[in-house]
């Protein structure tokens, strides 16, 4: 056990406050405190200071305009960022490209690919969705339906896909599609990057519970993308998508932490304005938050440890986002618990939520903005795994016990 | 950054698995539970011996092997899950640590070598009879002065392994303040009464002092302070025994969820009894990242181990009572037999939540730990 970083690791977290302190404006209270006006003023000027910092892409590698950081780098950019109320990915389909899309491009992409769409994502140029749920495919996504069909020169797509996040704001998606139907399942799906404005595509927006548009629904009638736009050969998309969603592993967690202890230390505040903090039921109830907070670090720290030392995920990666999303509903029960009555009519500023805890800034006492976070909550047991799913490869992959007997598809589907 | 156990400390935990085993069968568990030490000396003396257990946080000017108490952790959780080792927690975690604190190196030099080797066994008197872990209200022993000695008198309970202890660690009320004081056991005056326990792969006994002799330890008015930060190393220990006994538990579910089979099919294909085992594994892993993390804490003395150890010992007791308790449920009838191991896990997470504090009591510690 060392949970100490090495003196160069250190000296980069240096570097990384100075260049907040560099960038924040006066009087910064953390993204939280703005509302969406000033962040859309305030955030493009952000965006270009994290790319001419190679910190905006911080695991490319350097010749397409990124960072180069090391895993630890990666962990430490997050976390201080986080701590300061900064966002990693300003704006909405920045996190879907530098996490998501780039890192496949780097794995599996033609040099031709790469140095067409790496460099327009960076800038914003390209603007991404990731299109693999579909409506009758979710918890089993292998079993998609979106068809692409080779002809022309063009890959024909055919079928409806959502759930995609900032979908709304995407001009292009990368998606799951099956190109071989005699194939069973998981085996006969490509990687296609596929072109949104045309006329076969077209975008709904999703409205969730809380009356948020953070998602949208694609319908494709015929859409058409090139035949150079298919990644990783075909019907190797499979293989692919996890190589992507495995990527960075071990970066996430200790931000993730952090991000929460900020919500808690809010909670918290809004706690003691009301005085529950010494309300004995409270108390327990917020220790035992605060005590799974320290949890979901040292768990995150596990996970970041393995990725610094290049070790397969551990044990960690298996509960985490488990862990961390049915945290999440706990915390925001609590919240609501002690908004009270006050709670039901919720008042207050609201500021841009999104899945998982809100940013240092947001008022403690906006019962808007706990509402809020406290429906978006509901969803983190759904998405990315649900955690009945996650359960299951637990106790299937982990534990050995026998997996789901198998349903054959009904005749005539 | 490195958070798990390094190479060396990964064969060292094999070792002890192969000790535990061959030394803590199932049979040998529940043949000590009617042995009136309620140990095995061979065993005893060969953990020491061979695998250096009693030592391993205590330095080697003292005879120990001057490992760390990451080291003796690791042991614990072996230990835990074998229900085994003894005498071990009262003599090499709680009255090692209270020497170790105390600063009182006459002391650590007279009682720790012994410690170390295992051929003295020490234990830790701090609670009473209402059964509180409070520092600050421990009361039920006073000492006076007796010319150049002590004579203590008043009562102690809840006591590890006392019936087989060679020193006793107490802490009493004196003129100047609370003191830490070593009693030789036997002693005339000292009467001991085993409790009867629920838990019986424990040994605890109430004991009962007539001005018997204690020599000083430390100073007197540092002992709250001094038992305070024993009982945080404490904590910490018990997690890992806890973590053990989580690990025990879930082993023994899904091995029987692989081979009971009803409805044609073995139980553990089904959602609900994969699902439980599943939680009992989550349990498990976090339990573990406290324990070690509260380790680090105990072994590099942070300023957030009071927060730490009382997470830990929250935490770690209701994983370990859910795990033991799941464990019941998800075999059965038979789950609820004498014959059965099960019950001996469930006690054991029974006891192990009440003692040393309970989750609540250690909730409200931790919340005044973070100032709230």
């Amino acid at each position: 056990m060392d949970l100490t970083y090495t003196p160069a690791d250190e000296a980069f977290r240096a570097r990384v406050k100075e260049f907040i302190a560099r960038h924040v404006p006066g009087g910064w209270r953390g993204c939280g405190a703005l509302d969406r006006s000033a962040y859309d003023a305030w955030a493009e000027d952000w965006r270009k200071a994290l790319l001419e910092a190679g910190w905006l892409a911080p695991a490319w590698p350097k010749e397409y305009g990124g960072g180069a950081l090391s895993v630890s780098e990666q962990s430490i950019l997050s976390e201080e960022l986080t701590k300061a109320g900064l966002p990693q990915s300003p704006r909405p389909n920045d996190g879907l490209g530098f996490s998501l899309l780039g890192p496949t491009l780097l794995a599996w992409g033609t040099p031709e690919q790469r140095k067409h769409f790496l460099g327009r994502t960076l800038s914003g140029e390209i603007r991404w969705a990731q299109g693999y749920s579909e409506p009758d495919a979710g918890s089993d996504l292998f079993s998609l339906r979106t068809r692409a069909v080779l002809g022309g020169g063009e890959w024909v797509i055919d079928g409806a896909k959502t759930w995609q996040t900032a979908g709304m704001y995407a001009n292009w998606i990368f998606l799951l599609a099956r190109t071989d139907p005699a194939a069973e399942k998981a085996k006969g799906l490509s990687f296609l990057l596929v072109p949104v404005d045309q006329p076969g595509v077209e975008v709904r927006p999703i409205k969730n519970m809380a009356g948020l548009t953070e998602f949208a629904s694609f319908t494709f009638t015929g859409a058409r993308t090139a035949a150079s736009n298919l990644v990783g050969g075909e019907n190797n998309g499979v293989r692919v998508a996890l190589t992507l969603l495995g990527f960075e592993r071990g970066v996430g967690g200790v931000s993730a932490a952090a991000a929460y202890a900020i919500e808690l230390d809010r909670l918290i505040e809004l706690a003691r304005h009301h005085g529950y903090n010494s309300d004995p039921v409270i108390r327990q109830r917020i220790s035992a938050c605060w005590s799974k907070v320290q949890i979901i670090r040292y768990l995150g720290q596990r996970a970041l440890s393995a990725g610094i030392g290049g070790q397969p995920p551990g044990p960690e990666s298996s509960i985490i986002k488990m862990y961390g999303a049915e945290y999440h509903k706990e915390i925001t029960e609590l919240a609501m618990d002690i908004a009270g009555t006050a709670g039901i009519a919720p008042s207050g500023a609201l500021s841009a939520s999104s899945l998982g805890a809100d940013p240092l800034g947001v008022d403690p006492l906006s019962t808007s903005s706990w509402s809020t976070v406290f429906l978006l909550a509901r969803a983190g047991t759904i998405y990315g795994g649900s955690s009945e799913i996650q359960r299951n490869t637990i106790a299937e992959q982990i534990l050995g016990l026998p997996r789901e007997p198998r349903v054959p598809i009904p005749v005539g589907r | 950054m490195f958070f798990g156990l390094s190479p060396e400390q990964q064969d060292y935990q094999r070792a002890l698995r192969d000790f535990f085993r061959s030394s803590s069968t199932s049979q040998d568990v529940r043949r000590l539970t009617g042995d009136e030490r309620g140990y095995d000396e061979t065993a005893w003396r060969r953990m020491a011996g061979d695998l250096g257990v009693q030592g391993l946080d205590i330095p080697e000017q003292y005879g120990g092997s001057g490992a760390s108490f990451i080291e003796l952790a690791i042991a614990l959780e072996e230990a835990g899950y074998a229900l085994g080792g003894g005498p071990l927690f009262a003599s090499s975690v709680l009255a090692s640590t209270c020497l170790q604190r105390s600063g009182d190196t006459r002391a650590m030099a007279e009682h720790l070598p012994g410690i170390a080797s295992g051929q003295k066994i020490a234990t830790l008197a701090v609670a009473d009879d209402n059964g509180a872990w409070d520092p600050a209200a421990f009361s039920g022993l006073k000492a006076r002065h007796d010319g150049r000695d002590y004579v203590l008198s008043g009562t102690k309970s809840y006591v590890l392994d006392a019936h087989v202890a060679d020193v006793i660690l107490v802490m009493a009320q004196t003129e100047d303040g609370s003191a830490i004081f070593a009693v030789n056991s036997p002693a005339r005056g000292l009467r001991q009464t085993r409790l009867p326990l629920l838990d019986q792969t424990r040994r605890m006994s109430r004991l009962e002092f007539s001005e018997v002799p204690g020599r000083l330890v430390g100073a007197p008015g540092a002992a709250e302070r001094v038992v305070t930060r024993t009982l945080l190393t404490a904590a910490v220990a018990l997690g890992a025994e806890q973590v053990g006994g989580i690990r025990r538990c879930l082993e023994m579910a899904v091995e029987y969820a692989k081979i009971r089979v009803q409805f044609n099919r073995p139980i553990g294909g089904f959602q609900a009894v994969k699902h439980m085992c599943a939680d009992i594994y989550a349990l498990m892993e976090t339990a573990r990242s406290a324990v070690l993390y509260g380790a680090w804490c105990v072994a590099h003395d942070t300023s957030d181990l009071a927060a730490v150890a009382h997470l830990t010992k929250a935490y770690c007791s209701e994983a370990y009572y859910k795990a033991a308790a799941d464990n019941i449920q998800l075999h059965g009838g038979i789950g609820f037999t004498w014959e059965h191991d099960c019950h001996l896990f469930f006690k054991r997470a029974t006891a192990s939540l009440q003692y040393l504090g309970s989750p609540r009591f250690h909730r409200e510690l931790l919340a005044q730990a973070i100032n709230l």
